[in-house]
């Protein structure tokens, strides 16, 4: 699995920690039940999934990455920054 | 049919011409009391327990494939109870105790082989773990106990002991752990809820859950529409999709985890051995193989086969622990889907929907946890409470926080146990 970094081009999926399914941060003050849904729950879909995944080993940017979980392609990358992921619910 | 020493001998001497096949192929009824979807270990051990344990006989098993196809048939094959934590040490006790009664209860060879399982140590830290552990473990009625090096060398001499980075200072050994032939105890718990009046229903996958007014009323599937009273989940890496047709979320992400068989070798490691580096575990299966594998790839995955990263990894692990295997060839590597949860153990609960339960979050340790987890599940069906050894597999614990059974203390983050 390759995953295209909008920085630094095609690199090798072990430039990259994966964190999750990309979901916005709840606000500070928002209650239990957003917490859990952003702590724990998940859609966990067989199929195309945004996540979050960190190129470490290169440019350190946050990516959201367009997967397909039921057969590993990639099909859309972009800068986490960029894609609407650095704010609160 | 009753399998014997002797029926073996006179099958052997008559062509083998008198055995059956072990089950019937039934059609779906219109109703039953309890349906399980999902016919791997866990749904064909709760129908066998809800049978003999609880005398409920009309249950259908719907599988979307063929019975034993999924993590059951996928996975290394090692049965143990040494955890650590509450809530954990008594369900894999008592899972434990039914493993070793199981051969005889089902009538059926699971070639059950207690082993031993040694976890080894490279450093103070992980023996001071490795001593807790297993404290942990005696008290709850388990055996463990610490091996020296020098005793870890005389079971297993082919390990590295030369290594200045992975030192070998000694192993945490469970004598009553061991290896059971995955297949068979598919097999084994089919044949017996079988012979017992459940209906097996393979190629029969469920495409919905038909709920009214917050009562479970039945399923649709690939062969019709199924009345239920009952209906319960083990669905495994699955549990995902089969609990969104019920419109829930549930808190499990599906991994894949690899597992690896060399070729066939002369009989060397007799134990199952854990390398403390990398996570490496291996075993020598009754054909020769290398049986071993290591961590998650740690991205969501329903391939179930992985990259090549982790095969590296595991590679090179499998070759610091045992240099004297370098040259073994691999045979075969595969993938299964692990249904994780955010704090790596498993959920046996009510769901918030009357008549549906659930069975699932078992993050790659389902294996060992097959009787007891059909006996507990089976339980908490036929009676609406848990079962005493399975109090604490509870959904709730990571909406509150309360009760969490964080074995690694790696946080909640559904991929790093």
């Amino acid at each position: 699995m390759r995953i295209t970094c909008p920085v630094c081009g095609e690199r090798d999926r072990r430039e990259f920690y994966y964190k999750g399914a990309a979901l916005v941060r709840p606000a500070e003050g928002a209650d239990l039940d957003a917490w859990h849904e952003y702590v724990n729950l998940r859609e966990n879909p067989a199929g195309p999934l945004d996540e979050l995944w960190y190129h470490e080993m290169g440019c350190n940017s946050w990516l959201k990455v367009t997967r397909n979980t039921a057969t590993h392609e990639i099909l859309d990358v972009q800068l986490a920054s960029e894609a609407g992921l650095g704010g609160e619910k | 049919m009753r399998f014997s020493g002797w029926r073996v001998l006179k099958e052997g001497l008559t062509g083998n011409k008198g055995w059956k096949p072990h089950w019937r192929d039934p059609e779906p009824k219109s109703e039953y009391d309890v349906v399980i979807i999902g016919g791997g270990g866990h749904g064909l051990a709760t129908a066998y327990y809800l049978a003999k344990e609880h005398g409920i006989t009309n249950v259908a098993v719907l599988e979307k494939g063929y019975l034993g196809g999924g993590n059951v048939g996928r996975n290394t094959t090692i049965v143990r109870a040494n955890y650590y934590l509450p809530g954990n040490s008594e369900f894999y006790s008592h899972s434990l105790k039914l493993w070793e009664g199981m051969e005889q209860d089902l009538n059926y060879n699971a070639m059950m082989s207690q082993r031993g399982i040694l976890n080894l140590y490279h450093n103070d830290g992980q023996r001071d773990a490795a001593v807790r552990r297993g404290n942990s473990i005696v008290n709850q009625g388990d055996d463990a106990e610490i091996l020296s090096r020098e005793q870890v060398r005389e079971l297993a001499p082919f390990l590295n002991f030369d290594s200045n980075r992975f030192p070998i200072m000694g192993g945490l050994m469970q004598r009553r752990a061991g290896t059971a032939r995955h297949d068979a105890v598919a097999w084994g718990y089919a044949r017996g809820a079988d012979m017992r009046g459940v209906d097996l229903i393979q190629n029969c996958e469920v495409t919905g859950i038909d709920v009214e007014n917050g009562r479970v009323v039945g399923v649709q599937t690939a062969r019709g529409p199924i009345r239920a009273k009952k209906v319960a989940l083990a669905a495994a890496g699955r549990s995902g999709q089969v609990a969104a047709m019920a419109g829930l979320t549930l808190p499990i992400e599906s991994h894949v985890l690899q597992a690896f068989v060399s070729e066939g070798l002369k009989p060397i490691v007799d134990h199952v051995i854990t390398f403390a580096e990398g996570h490496l575990y291996i075993s020598q299966s009754d054909k020769g193989g290398m049986v071993f594998g290591s961590y998650l790839d740690f991205y969501s995955s329903y391939a179930a086969r992985g990259n090549l990263p982790m095969v590296e990894h595991t590679m090179e692990s499998f070759v610091a622990m045992v240099p004297a295997l370098s040259k073994a060839r691999l045979l075969r590597s595969w993938g299964g889907i692990m249904d994780m949860t955010p704090d790596g153990s498993p959920i046996i609960d009510h769901s918030p929907i009357d008549g549906l339960y659930l069975n699932c979050g078992w993050c790659y340790g389902g294996f060992k946890a097959t009787p007891g987890s059909g006996h507990v599940y089976a339980h908490l069906i036929a009676t609406d409470r848990p079962h005493g050894a399975a109090t604490k597999l509870k959904l709730d614990r990571f909406r509150s926080g309360v009760g969490l059974m964080d074995e690694e203390g790696t946080g909640a983050q559904h991929n790093l146990h």
